[in-house]
């Protein structure tokens, strides 16, 4: 069931525009920066990593309103459970899905936005790898998010304000291994991202199941 | 004020009653999306559900819609066809879910269960939005499945075009009426 919740969540992404809006969304932030602050480059390489975190965070919300409630009213997710799967692993496919579809375009798309803030090639090392392992937590939070939301009104507003304070603490262990702390503030971020990835499967699923009474 | 069936294989059920007293709960109980307050659900076989919920993609065609499904139960992309034949739609199969007039939907979500090989069959208001001629054909499809040892429950407010081995209808609460 995995399999094939996964390649249908995939395919559904894509064709809905799910791998071009992250990318195009860290890319117009990075071309616009600049602008905002000038073309100093020592100003833009001391801050564009940072800059680069708030992106990737704010382009996980982007999809958020699509990860769970289009499944719910439709019907897709009470079949599954109808065919004896579990919540928690309908929602772990998901969490693979909505990963690949958000979190490989993300990092190809923080190199050339790296390029326009004049980041040099020790930062953009340190802020790809912060970023793979911190958008898995991103994700799995979106989702948790999603779950939790799923059914209510206004619950792309609602799912905003849940989402960035709970996503602060990657935030700042992502960001913080830009300046001293180095390899231990990953070590943080790659913490918080397993985390989150338990817990959404498991607090996710008790959602949906409280959802459906 | 209790509530009690038992089905054997090849038997049918209706569950009737006025709107809103609960029918769809009550499918919903047995098909394990809601838990009883009291009292217990047993089954032996896979079950499959038809609601008012087609859940199937809108952006895709009805076959490709319906494979999914079939893949998830293990069933050959031939039955998808042969389903949709059963209920009449069988040249709508290129047509993308989200054109699908109401009835035709409905129908769509029947093949689903049909095609899911299922032993049990939930049918909520399997008659709303079908023509007399999608009635017959649903009705016949019904007796192939019990003929082959399936159970099917239905809960309706209209007359479905087959025998029924128990009949359950719900009421009202008399402290709720009065």
């Amino acid at each position: 069931m995995i399999g094939a919740l996964i390649g249908r969540d995939l395919m559904r992404a894509l064709k809905g525009g799910g791998l071009w809006l992250p990318l195009a969304f860290l890319l117009l932030i990075a071309a616009l920066f600049p602008f905002a602050v000038g073309p100093d480059a020592s100003v833009l390489a001391r801050t564009g990593g940072g800059l680069l975190w708030i992106a990737a965070l704010l382009a996980s919300l982007l999809p958020i309103d699509r990860l769970i409630e289009p499944d719910r009213e439709a019907g897709v997710i009470d079949q599954l459970v109808v065919r004896g799967h579990g919540e928690g692993a309908i929602l772990l496919a998901k969490l693979i899905a909505h990963w690949l579809s958000f979190g490989p375009p993300l990092l190809v798309a923080a190199l050339p936005a790296a390029a326009l803030l004049k980041l040099d090639a020790h930062t953009i090392a340190i802020v790809e790898a912060g970023l793979a392992l911190g958008t898995p937590g991103l994700a799995a939070l979106a989702l948790l998010v999603a779950a939790l939301t799923a059914g209510l009104k206004g619950s792309g507003a609602l799912a905003g304000l849940l989402v960035l304070p709970l996503a602060i603490p990657i935030l700042i262990f992502g960001a913080g291994s830009l300046s001293v702390a180095g390899v231990g503030a990953l070590k943080l971020v790659a913490a918080s991202s397993l985390v989150l990835i338990v817990l959404c499967p498991l607090a996710g699923g008790a959602a949906l199941r409280a959802g459906r009474d | 004020m209790g509530l009690d069936l038992d089905l054997a294989a090849g038997q049918s059920a209706l569950i009737a009653g006025p709107n809103g007293i609960g029918k769809s709960s009550l499918l919903r109980i047995v098909a394990g999306l809601l838990a009883p307050f009291a009292g217990s659900v047993t089954a032996t076989g896979a079950i499959a559900l038809t609601d008012e919920l087609a859940a199937l993609d809108r952006e895709k065609t009805l076959r490709a819609a319906l494979g999914f499904w079939a893949r998830l139960d293990g069933a050959t992309p031939d039955s998808i066809d042969a389903a949709l034949g059963d209920l009449g739609i069988a040249h709508l199969a290129d047509i993308p879910v989200r054109i699908l007039s109401t009835g035709q939907r409905k129908r769509a979500a029947l093949a689903r269960t049909i095609i899911s090989g299922a032993d049990i069959w939930l049918l909520d208001e399997p008659a709303n939005g079908l023509d007399a001629a999608s009635v017959d054909a649903l009705a016949h499809v019904v007796a192939r499945h019990r003929a082959a040892g399936g159970i099917v429950l239905a809960a309706s407010h209209m007359v479905l075009g087959w025998s029924h081995d128990a009949e359950l209808t719900l009421t009202a609460p008399e402290e709720e009426t009065a």
